[in-house]
């Protein structure tokens, strides 16, 4: 930090000089949390986390766990290299293929492209905790069944995309699923496989 | 000498079954740890820094802030001030630190100069007049063309009339025909004479001598028909989803003395396991013995991931200067997009006749397509039909991306598109249904045509191709127009060696070890399959211990050789183990050991079932001591009787094209395919299934594009690299060709033929519903908008 008309907060925050410009009014900083800056904008007290770590608390399958992370680590990095949570895959990095997917309050998301510490307060669910301990969901045999799976890299994002995808359309047709599991992708080509598990959802195989 | 060959029909109580694979439990509850999720304590993040630069030199190095920042642990020059870098994003410095976050400063912070030289990255089609290039056959050349199965006699007259550049010891004489080069060819090369290899042309283009065969002139100016047309394929990635990457660790620290047995442990994401640590060894300067290497799951290799590569060795460095502590490095996605892998272009500028009767008389091509720096590959054309009169010729362009790797069929898609495409052409000229006009020329498709025969009427039938095709150009009204095309494929396959210790235990459990790797193609399964087959107990009771470079040496997963390998392996040794303990059991039974059978987990008399023992009391017959056996395929030199080569499959595909947009749609695909012996209906049924898609996929949308300007790829990521997806891919018909006939082939590897044809089904496809030809692939809205207008290439 070099600008010299940059006020103390700003040093402390990181906040860039850019940063700084968006937010109006910047007043006296009071820590009112451990931790992060605290930095006022638009009249109200805004915490303001790293370029340092900072602690992290996230509710992940029905588990409080913690880690000091800096504020650009992705969700799907804390799962994967603080949590030792590997099932979500990190396969593109950028919100296009799927592999990563999550449920964050119970929708599917890419994890690569949520913040960790967005993601704070919010119920994350896994593949994970999908069964229990390890059994098999109706949707992970449907899975072996058809062998909807090879090299098995996107699978678990599948899995996690189907599980949802059939919880919201018992019933899908064709399009249905065409338009449904769209946002994954998959290298070896098991999309016959997995369009077999779908459709096996609307007889009631998978649930 | 036992009998190993393949069981009658009747007496298979598993091969042949439609059975799950066994690892898709743990793969699809997410349970499955591929080298990406390795992740011991302390494990440090390891990052690459990328040269930005097409072709360079580098200056100046300077890491001294990123060796101070907290965290860094290890940083390690990869290529030093003075080194001409030949591709962007290759490797220049590596670092590790506490996490990704603190590599990925440590990065930023390292400075570096580089002498930027000029670039060359088009693959378009080369001036005119090139000289033929004929200095001596390089090792690369050599290497090049037993990868791309260029015939015997062609390397011998190539060696004999060109020399080689290289000085090929007994050793690397020996492992070349161990790992089935002709010995013929290696005579040949024995005998080669030695020249210098000549300085390193400034021209891009490397031209072969034009091969020529009959009296192709003559052949056309007979011939009733000739067609000409443009071909081709662009370069694409192998974009596996697990990106290439290594985890290195040196367990005991820098104290070999503590460390016994194991200096280096590796997990690598490879299609190589028993193959990585010999790649180690040598840069290291450790003994191969001491390195272990381990995957139990790989996402991904597709002919990409053979070697341990630059990053995997600065992996096991920057391990070392940081005290043996882990150090993982995983490619980011735009690095797996430049440099991990990816196929060679290959276009071509085709002349192609046939007689009033429809049959093929004579080929003319000048093809050519970039492989990278050091190349391109040739794609063997003309592809299947053996044309009696032809002339050929290939540029290779060397262009500054990182090298071609093996990708699914190496050449044979491009060749395929060209070939296939050059016969529709005709045949629309000559208004003949391709499907007739291939038939009558199948007497020229070798020693496969009896399998194209049985073939081509069971696709059609489950296309509707008889009712369903039309002559070029769908005549109907609006806008959409549909068509139907087909392609025909072949690849060898022969099973690779692959060594495996079976043992049965006194208390009746089996186990079996093996250095190999399941790439998702099932090889776990089928090894499973076949030894409980042969010891007639359920698939649960074999104990499958693979992904450990402690086990018997396996052959790597190319060219379609690991499950004609890792079955014929398998049985050998489980029908040797279960004639062991026929002695050890035939007393108990009061008969010899050759009238006893495995069957239903008893072992029982042939004659009187009723004389039987439980497995587990058979076993038990061993005493106290478990026996193992030995499972070992017969060298390359004898001929195969487990496993063979040489398989055919014919693909149909039914597309409909938007002439407003360029849009192409896949409504259909059919393959009808051959691999020999079915081991596992179900997942050969998925390989089938994955390598159409996989087609669609490189038929329609994907392109590595590099920009002339920077010389940089355009799209290292994967929304403009863009893969099919499940709303892409229609309708998919696969039949696997089994029974009298097929199954006495003996087991053929899967992984390379059907995957060849797609591409070309699909051109083929949209040429006979808009009736142009669209000359290159990727078919892009835009390429098949330019066709529609005329100003395609």
């Amino acid at each position: 930090m070099k600008d010299d008309d940059a006020p103390k907060a700003e040093q402390h925050s990181g906040l860039t000089r850019r940063d700084f410009m968006k937010i109006s009014g910047v007043g006296v900083a009071v820590p009112l949390l451990v931790g992060p800056t605290v930095v006022q904008a638009a009249g109200e007290d805004v915490a303001v986390f790293g370029p340092g770590k900072a602690p992290i608390a996230l509710m992940v399958n029905g588990k409080k766990l913690t880690a000091e992370l800096e504020p650009r680590v992705t969700l799907l990095d804390a799962l994967r290299d603080n949590f030792n949570l590997t099932g979500a895959k990190r396969v593109c990095d950028r919100g296009t293929c799927g592999a990563c997917t999550v449920l964050l309050d119970g929708k599917p998301v890419y994890a690569c492209s949520v913040l960790a510490i967005d993601a704070q307060g919010k119920k994350i669910t896994t593949i994970e905790s999908l069964a229990d301990g390890d059994s098999m969901t109706p949707v992970m045999q449907a899975f072996v069944d058809h062998d909807a799976q090879q090299c098995g890299f996107c699978t678990p994002g599948f899995v996690v995309a189907t599980t949802h995808f059939l919880q919201q359309n018992a019933n899908p047709t064709a399009d249905d699923i065409r338009r449904g599991l769209s946002g994954n992708f998959c290298r070896c080509g098991t999309y016959d496989g997995i369009r077999a598990v779908a459709l096996a959802g609307k007889t009631g195989g998978v649930s | 000498m036992s009998d190993y060959q393949w069981p009658d029909p009747a007496t298979r109580p598993l091969l042949g079954k439609m059975i799950s694979r066994v690892d898709g439990p743990i793969k699809s509850s997410g349970r499955a740890k591929y080298t990406y999720d390795y992740n011991p304590a302390g494990l440090l993040a390891g990052k690459i820094l990328r040269c930005p630069h097409a072709h360079a030199r580098i200056s100046s190095i300077d890491t001294s802030a990123a060796e101070k920042m907290a965290g860094v642990k290890a940083v390690q020059i990869i290529q030093k001030p003075g080194a001409e870098i030949f591709w962007a994003g290759d490797e220049v410095v590596a670092v590790a630190a506490v996490d990704e976050p603190t590599a990925e400063d440590a990065i930023r912070a390292i400075k570096i100069e580089y002498e930027v030289l000029p670039h060359f990255v088009s693959d378009a089609e080369p001036p005119k007049n090139i000289a033929a290039t004929s200095g001596p056959i390089s090792r690369d050349d050599f290497e090049d063309m037993e990868d791309n199965q260029v015939p015997d006699e062609q390397v011998i007259a190539a060696i004999k009339q060109n020399g080689i550049s290289f000085h090929p010891d007994e050793k690397y004489l020996k492992d070349a025909q161990e790992s089935g080069v002709d010995p013929k060819v290696v005579e040949g090369l024995r005998t080669a004479k030695y020249s210098e290899a000549p300085p390193m042309s400034r021209s891009p283009y490397k031209k072969t001598a034009a091969q020529t065969q009959g009296e192709p002139d003559k052949a056309f100016t007979a011939a009733a028909t000739v067609s000409e047309g443009l071909y081709g394929a662009s370069c694409i990635t192998h974009c596996c989803l697990e990106t290439h990457g290594m985890a290195s660790e040196w367990p005991s620290g820098n104290d070999p003395a503590a460390s016994p047995g194991t200096s280096l442990l590796v997990h690598c994401s490879t299609q190589n396991l028993s193959g990585i640590a010999p790649q180690v060894a040598e840069p290291l300067g450790i003994p191969a013995g001491s390195i272990q290497v381990m995957q139990q799951y790989v996402g991904g290799g597709f002919g990409s991931k053979f070697s341990p590569d630059r990053w995997g060795i600065a992996s096991a460095q920057l391990s070392k200067s940081a005290g043996g502590k882990p150090v993982k490095i995983m490619l980011e996605r735009d690095a797996e997009q430049e440099v991990a892998g990816m196929r060679p272009s290959a276009f071509a500028r085709v002349k192609i006749a046939a007689d009033k009767n429809g049959k093929l008389v004579a080929w003319e091509s000048r093809s050519w397509g970039t492989g990278g720096i050091g190349g391109g590959g040739t794609p063997p054309l003309p592809y299947i039909f053996e044309i009696p009169n032809q002339r050929k010729q290939n540029i290779a362009i060397a262009t500054n991306q990182g090298s071609a790797r093996a990708w699914r069929a190496p050449n044979h898609p491009q060749a395929a598109v060209i070939t296939m495409g050059a016969i529709e052409d005709l045949a629309a000229k000559m208004n003949i249904d391709p499907l007739d006009f291939i038939t009558r020329n199948l007497e020229l498709a070798g020693p496969r045509a009896s399998i194209y025969r049985d073939e081509l009427p069971i696709a059609a039938e489950l296309m509707g191709w008889k009712q369903n095709w039309h002559p070029r150009g769908d005549k109907s009204a609006g806008p959409v127009k549909r068509g139907l095309g087909l392609s025909l494929h072949t690849w060898g396959g022969r099973g690779h060696n692959s060594d495996c210790d079976l043992t049965i235990h006194p208390d009746g459990s089996v186990e079996i070890k093996m250095a190999t790797q399941d790439l998702g193609t099932g090889a776990r399964t089928i090894i499973i399959i076949v030894a409980a087959d042969a010891l007639g107990i359920p698939m649960e009771d074999v104990k499958l211990l693979i992904g450990d470079s402690r086990y018997p040496v396996s052959g790597g997963s190319g060219g379609s050789t690991t499950s004609g390998g890792v079955t014929s392996s398998t049985r050998r040794a489980a029908v040797d183990a279960r004639n062991q303990l026929f002695a050890k059991v035939a007393p108990a039974l009061k008969a010899q050991p050759e009238e006893l059978e495995a069957l239903n987990a008893t072992v029982r008399v042939k004659s009187d079932p009723s004389r039987s023992l439980s497995w587990k009391d058979a076993c038990a017959k061993l005493g106290a001591m478990p026996m193992t056996v030995r499972g070992k395929n017969p060298d390359k030199s004898k001929p195969p009787d487990l496993t063979n080569s040489g398989v055919g499959g014919v693909q149909m595909a039914d597309v409909s094209v938007d002439t407003e947009t360029g849009i192409v749609r896949v409504n259909k695909m059919v393959a009808v395919q051959d691999c020999g012996l079915v081991v596992d209906v179900k997942t050969a049924e998925s390989q089938v299934m994955g390598a159409l898609i996989m087609g669609i996929s490189y038929a329609l949308y994907e392109e590595k594009i590099l920009d002339p300007v920077t010389g940089r790829m355009l799209n290292p990521n994967m929304e403009f690299y863009r893969l099919a997806g499940i709303a892409d891919i229609g309708e998919l018909k696969v039949h696997m060709m089994t029974g009298k006939g097929y199954d006495e082939r003996g087991v053929i590897g899967l992984a390379e033929p059907p995957v060849v044809s797609p591409g070309a089904a699909i051109s083929n496809a949209v040429a006979n519903a808009i009736g142009v030809r669209v000359p290159f692939l990727p078919l892009s809205p835009a390429r098949v908008l330019e066709a529609l207008e005329g100003n395609a290439p």
